[in-house]
């Protein structure tokens, strides 16, 4: 089977459950088609040669992130807060913010014209994880740690927020 | 590409056994659990069915087929339905990259006794468990039931609490390592150099982790049935719950060969060298997997013993294990860890880590906490 095959069913796929993501009534489906498109992003990773990414981004979005998502739209009473529908208005400017996005994204695209990697100095083992972390800790070394105090500023952040302050009640 | 084919029926079939001796381990597990339970209880336990009762899971599954399958009227049925095929899935899944030997010969051709050696190795059991939380959350919320829904979030939270510590614990393993395979995991630790005596810190926070991944008591806060009735599976029957159930002692079983795999040298055993001398390497292959399968086995037993020997923990003493206990232990341990490799003396650094921790911990207890006049 050719690879570029697997590739268009894999995009159809994750087109498909994205598209779900936003027209499923469920707000539980709407999360369990997102878990589906992060799978078929996954894919999309493995066919890149980029295992490790593909485990970080199960782990991480499908495992950690969505459980959290799920885990606060069940504790809320679906029948009680369901969200009203927007007027005509709202919903005219959206699609047409949403269209004119997606066309400057094409037209960006079509313009640049990325060259595709020449096969004689493409080298297959740059998404494994020995030769990421080579350049995560060597190139890119300041960009990452100042990634990890972002993360750290906000581990503080999440803290303060949800602190309970003095004389409130203990439920 | 005949070579291809043979080695992709070798692989299938090596899988198909894997399987086979998962499921077959964990039908026997709940017969075993009753029997260790009725020991510790001073009972017989199980005895109708054969002789020592040794057909009763068989019993067991025939009673579960036989069951009414219900389905709760205001459930959402198909979740209702995946929950249980989402958590045997899941359950089976991570058995695929332990290595459950070393590299035989059948019949011309030669392959290793592991499902997929991949570049990510750990990190794809990592992965896997961290989605098992799937099967009991979508469960219980599709029973619409709350105390479904109550043992479903319980379930989430603790295991999301429990992999940051048990990621943790991981990472000093790769430090000994330098690779995510768990096949280079393993041949780093042959002829005796068990992780297990450079990283008991690790290991002891690493198993307090898979029992609470597992769901098992003392941990077993989603199924606690004195508070929520049967937890997430309260409104399931028949098989599906059979599914529930069975999903977790394959997840007992496997989480024994990964720690087995971690910490105890995976396939190597005492003699590798005099039986592969004596009766070649494919016997000795084959006496690996024997000897995976049974530190497996043992570390089943540790958590039947733990469950019949243990109380539940109170919710809120569960997650302030996790967060304000193994965490720090954890980066604790990581840190001593990296420590021990950057002098070049790991072993001495790790066990003298380990009881500086210890005597740290009384001094802290003996100075600070106030005691309880009994």
């Amino acid at each position: 089977m050719e690879i570029s095959s697997i590739w268009y069913f894999l995009s159809g796929l994750t087109l498909l459950s994205a598209l779900m993501v936003v027209f499923a009534r469920n707000p539980i489906h709407s999360v369990l088609y997102l878990v589906f498109t992060f799978f078929c992003i996954s894919g999309h990773y493995v066919l890149l040669n980029a295992q490790f990414l593909m485990a970080v981004n199960i782990i991480v979005y499908a495992g950690a992130i969505m459980v959290l998502f799920l885990f606060v739209i069940m504790m809320l009473d679906l029948k009680r807060n369901q969200p009203e529908s927007k007027s005509s208005l709202t919903k005219l400017a959206g699609s047409i913010v949403a269209g004119s996005l997606l066309v400057i994204i094409i037209a960006l695209v079509r313009q640049n014209n990325l060259p595709a990697p020449s096969e004689s100095t493409f080298v297959a083992k740059t998404g494994m994880v020995e030769n990421l972390g080579q350049l995560l800790y060597t190139e890119y070394l300041l960009p990452f740690e100042l990634i990890s105090i972002l993360f750290f500023v906000a581990m503080v952040g999440a803290v303060m927020l949800g602190k309970r302050e003095a004389g409130e009640r203990n439920f | 590409m005949n070579l291809l084919t043979d080695i992709f029926l070798a692989k299938a079939a090596f899988i198909g056994v894997v399987f086979a001796i998962t499921l077959g381990i964990a039908a026997y597990s709940t017969y075993f659990e009753r029997k260790i339970a009725a020991f510790m209880q001073d009972r017989i336990g199980p005895d109708r069915a054969g002789p020592f009762g040794i057909l009763q899971p068989l019993a067991d599954a025939v009673k579960m087929f036989m069951k009414e399958d219900f389905i709760p009227a205001n459930s959402n049925k198909w979740l209702f339905i995946a929950g249980p095929c989402l958590s045997m899935l899941t359950a089976l899944m991570t058995s695929a990259v332990v290595p459950f030997g070393d590299t035989v010969t059948v019949g011309g051709v030669t392959f290793d006794l592991q499902g997929i050696d991949v570049n990510i190795g750990i990190l794809w059991v990592f992965g896997i468990v961290s989605l098992g939380v799937y099967g009991i959350l979508i469960g219980g919320w599709a029973s619409n039931n709350k105390y479904s829904l109550l043992g479903a979030i319980r379930a989430a939270s603790q295991n999301i609490s429990y992999e940051l510590a048990m990621g943790l614990a991981i990472i000093a393993i790769l430090l000994f390592t330098g690779s995510l395979s768990t096949k280079a995991i393993v041949e780093g630790q042959q002829n005796g150099h068990w992780n297990i005596f450079y990283q008991p810190l690790g290991f002891l926070i690493f198993i307090i982790c898979a029992f609470a991944e597992c769901n098992r008591t003392p941990f077993d806060l989603p199924e606690c049935e004195t508070e929520l009735i049967g937890g997430y599976h309260t409104e399931y029957s028949s098989m599906k719950l059979g599914f529930y159930l069975f999903a977790e002692y394959i997840n007992m079983f496997i989480s024994g060969a990964v720690m087995a795999t971690l910490y105890f040298g995976g396939y190597d055993y005492p003699g590798v060298d005099f039986v592969t001398a004596q009766f070649g390497s494919t016997v000795a292959g084959f006496v690996g997997m024997g000897a995976l399968i049974g530190k497996a086995l043992i570390f089943v037993f540790i958590f039947m013993w733990v469950r019949w020997t243990l109380p539940r923990f109170r919710y809120d003493q569960l997650m302030g294990l996790g967060w304000a206990g193994l965490i720090p232990l954890s980066m604790y341990n990581v840190v001593v860890t990296a420590f021990g490799i950057l002098i070049e003396k790991p072993f001495t650094v790790g066990i003298a880590g380990f009881v500086l921790l210890l005597v740290g911990l009384v001094v802290y207890d003996q100075l600070f906490v106030k005691k309880k006049i009994a």
